[in-house]
């Protein structure tokens, strides 16, 4: 980042701070509910974007986020209510993302299917096999995840019910955007992996093997949006039920975009846009507007658009040179 | 004799229906250069691949330090001390120098990548092989022959013993690739071997201490610059005695027919890529533009042929002005386009020889009658192309990706010649083709000179300028740094150009 960009980026935050603090002087429990259900909407996207991001940065293209999540999801929920373990289910639902991760990578890396469709084949099928195994009967017998206050960070006001009281998969989400982060930039692997989705031929000659690396990624990536669809079924509603991913699989993409295909930028690109849809939940909590829900519920998509079209105009990173192409030896 | 740092001992290597390697058998020593020479398909590449663990020889085996290998993969050639620079280069261009030269091979410190450590060996290494580099500026901002230094470090810093340089000169001005035969004489010097592929014979007999020449896959001579000459050596790779200059009469420019005033165009980025060039082609004359590639040639050959827009200036072709316009309106004006990349832009590879050879005017008669094609007139007309170009093919009606790469460019020629024309725009006509068809269409491009058009060459390789023109324009970054009479012209003074350096600067 260069340095008239960082300053602009402090400038920023401090006005965002100061807007915050005025809003929460003049309406203390609303601000906070807000901000509270800002991060708990991003965390999802944050998932999903660093699931998105491992996958492109070695050169494959991930639009199947959205069935991870859902067929994760459902997989978390059905083995928490039948072992009465959220940590059962969680493991579950992280086994199910890896294995589907791994069916990509099957698909678009080994037998070298064209990657969009192959990420839509994983969409296709996780709204089918859950929608036909759908169980309305089954219950969460042993409830969701619950907050854990961390000490007494959690007393702060404002941001310590935002920040310092949460369920634990959030917590384990910020704790993972700081190891990928680490991982992608710093470490022998994160290299090798923007190698390949740099310039795949430059890596082979220097003896990395490409497929298997990328075989690798789109796996393990798998295993992040697992782990979101636990957070969906098990720490962020507490129950399954038909398509509850609701896109937000693909708003991951647009989040990871934005957010420059880095863990930091996508985390604060996902606090935007879980900014717009805990304000759309507010709105029609408290019914704000006297127009149709249905209208008040496009908020966060609307934004989506904007921010998509705007951020190229803006002129934002430009793509790994390899994305999306399968690498022939040679 | 001293040791054998790498070899081949007959090795042969098929792929479907070629033999591209026939028992072919060489032996570099340490300390010196091997100059590996042949035309394209000679087998050059695959003899190379193998050398470097890419591909398996069918028979024979490869040695390296006296040591009979069998080579699992290029990490295994790399492990075993031998180190390769593409032609295309092999670097990841948004990363920096030290990544790209550590890349696979990386410092480690408690699991991170040690950048600090790395950055230490490259200065280390670049100051002991006199290779001046800056360890964090990006690859993508580095000139060429840079990012070329880059690949060398890149192989030494694996401790290489053996540097394989594919076609290294390709890129560069004469002056940078007088500068790297230094480098790589200087290398040689601490006990290095180096293999340098080329098909320049100049550099060859400038640099190398042994020579091999392949031919349809097989070792036709071995020999030492002091025992050949640029004839004895063309001769061996061509196997028949060529003419390397062509005979050419004076030119008798006429008309102006191209004229360019001020023209700027930008590239696919949006880049300035040519900034307001004007010059001149007159009838009966061959303008030829030499530059290093990337410097505004493609831009100017696609402008001028109504492939790319003009973002600034004027175009005159005869008497007519154009600040843009279709390609069809173009080449109506009697514009022939011979384009740098025939697969691309010149031939439709499913399409047959038939359907090629009228590419340019299928819609009009007598090729075409109220909308449908006739196809015994195309049949006709493609087979006299056929003939008249001495296209190798077995018949016209197989699809132009079966031809080879010359038969290909004698189709286009062909096509683009069988009308008549004012003016020929020629963009590297010959590249990657054998001698007997550059021989050819250098012939036929002084024919069509001297039958009064007018012709812009484009050429990456300065002995083809040289050759066949009768101005020399010379393109640095977007500029036209001078017009030259080719009698004034010498390689050290258009190498200059291409450099972007003029007499003023250089005096300065």
């Amino acid at each position: 980042m260069k340095l008239h960009q960082k300053r602009l980026l402090y400038a920023g935050l401090i006005v965002l701070l100061v807007v915050i603090w005025i809003f929460y002087a003049a309406n203390g429990p609303q601000t906070t509910a807000v901000l509270a259900g800002t991060v708990r909407a991003a965390t999802l996207l944050a998932l999903g974007a660093m699931c998105g991001m491992i996958g492109e940065r070695s050169g494959v293209v991930n639009i199947g986020i959205e069935g991870q999540f859902l067929l994760s999801a459902f997989a978390a929920f059905t083995v928490a209510s039948m072992t009465s373990s959220l940590f059962l289910g969680t493991i579950a639902g992280i086994g199910m993302g890896l294995l589907m991760g791994w069916m990509l990578a099957a698909m678009a890396v080994g037998l070298k299917v064209d990657q969009i469709i192959a990420g839509t084949v994983l969409n296709i099928a996780a709204l089918g096999l859950t929608s036909f195994f759908y169980d309305r009967s089954r219950s969460l017998g042993v409830g969701k995840y619950t907050n854990i206050d961390l000490g007494p960070l959690a007393d702060i006001p404002l941001v310590g019910t935002v920040l310092f009281s949460r369920p634990p998969l959030t917590y384990l989400t910020m704790a993972l955007l700081i190891v990928v982060h680490v991982a992608l930039f710093r470490s022998v692997w994160g290299m090798r992996t923007r190698a390949i989705g740099e310039h795949p031929g430059a890596a082979d000659t220097v003896g990395i093997d490409v497929l298997r690396l990328r075989y690798f990624n789109v796996t393990i990536a798998g295993g992040l949006a697992g782990l979101g669809g636990a957070y969906l079924a098990l720490e962020a509603v507490g129950t399954f039920s038909r398509a509850m991913s609701g896109g937000r699989g693909f708003l991951a993409l647009a989040v990871m975009i934005f957010g420059r295909r880095t863990p930091f930028g996508a985390y604060a690109a996902a606090l935007f846009f879980g900014f717009t849809t805990a304000l759309q939940n507010q709105f029609q909590l408290n019914n704000t507007f006297d127009i149709p829900p249905q209208f008040v519920g496009m908020l966060p998509f609307i934004v989506t658009i904007l921010v998509v079209a705007l951020s190229g105009l803006i002129g934002s990173m430009r793509d790994p040179a390899a994305l999306g192409q399968t690498y022939e030896k040679g | 004799m001293s040791e054998i740092l790498l070899g081949a001992h007959d090795v042969s290597k098929r792929f479907p229906g070629v033999l591209a390697n026939n028992q072919v058998s060489l032996q570099l020593e340490r300390g010196r250069i091997l100059a590996l020479l042949g035309e394209n398909g000679a087998g050059k590449s695959t003899l190379v691949n193998i050398l470097f663990g890419m591909y398996r020889p069918d028979e024979g085996h490869v040695i390296i330090k006296g040591e009979r290998v069998d080579l699992r993969g290029p990490d295994d050639a790399i492990s075993r001390g031998i180190g390769m620079v593409h032609q295309h280069f092999q670097l990841v261009p948004p990363m920096r120098v030290v990544e790209n030269i550590v890349l696979g091979a990386e410092p480690v410190l408690r699991g991170l990548v040690d950048l600090g450590e790395a950055r230490r060996r490259v200065i280390e290494l670049s100051r002991r092989y006199g290779l001046e580099i800056d360890p964090d500026a990006v690859v993508e901002d580095l000139p060429v022959g840079m990012q070329q230094r880059v690949e060398i470090l890149k192989a030494l810093y694996r401790n290489a013993d053996v540097l394989i340089m594919d076609e290294p000169t390709g890129v560069l001005t004469p002056q940078e690739a007088d500068h790297l035969l230094g480098v790589l004489r200087e290398l040689t010097q601490t006990g290095l071997g180096v293999v340098f592929i080329t098909h320049k014979l100049r550099e060859v007999l400038a640099v190398a201490d042994d020579i091999v020449v392949l031919r349809n896959g097989e070792v036709v001579g071995q020999t030492t610059p002091a025992e050949t000459s640029e004839n004895g050596l063309a001769e061996m790779m061509v196997g028949r005695s060529v003419m390397l200059r062509v005979d050419k009469s004076v030119a008798e420019p006429g008309d102006v027919v191209l004229e360019l005033e001020k023209l700027s165009v930008e590239d696919d980025r949006g880049q300035i890529a040519l900034n307001e060039v004007s010059f001149e082609v007159r009838e009966g004359e061959i303008l030829g533009v030499a530059g290093v590639e990337g410097n505004g040639q493609r831009e100017l050959v696609e402008a001028i042929t109504g492939l790319r827009g003009l973002s600034s200036g004027l175009m005159k072709i005869g008497s007519d002005e154009f600040t843009s316009g279709s390609t069809r309106q173009i080449a109506e004006k009697g514009v022939a386009h011979i384009p740098e990349d025939r697969e691309k832009h010149g031939l439709i590879g499913v399409y047959s020889l038939e359907e090629n050879s009228v590419l340019n005017r299928y819609h009009r008669k007598p090729f075409s009658l109220r909308g449908f094609l006739r196809r015994d007139v195309i049949k006709r007309h493609a087979e006299g192309v056929v003939d008249e170009f001495d296209v190798r093919t077995p018949s016209t009606s197989v699809p132009a990706s079966s031809l080879s790469g010359g038969n290909k460019q004698k189709l286009i020629v062909g096509r683009e010649f069988s009308d008549d024309i004012d003016l020929l725009v020629a963009a590297q006509p010959t590249r990657g083709i054998d001698i007997g068809a550059i021989e050819f269409i250098h012939r036929r491009i002084l024919d069509q000179r001297d039958k009064g058009t007018a012709v812009l060459l484009v050429s990456a390789e300065l002995d083809e300028i040289l050759g066949l023109s009768d101005r020399i324009a010379v393109l640095y970054d977007g500029e036209l740094m001078d017009v030259l009479d080719a009698e004034d012209s010498n390689r050290e003074k258009i190498g200059l150009l291409m450099a972007g350096i003029t007499d003023s600067k250089s005096s300065a």
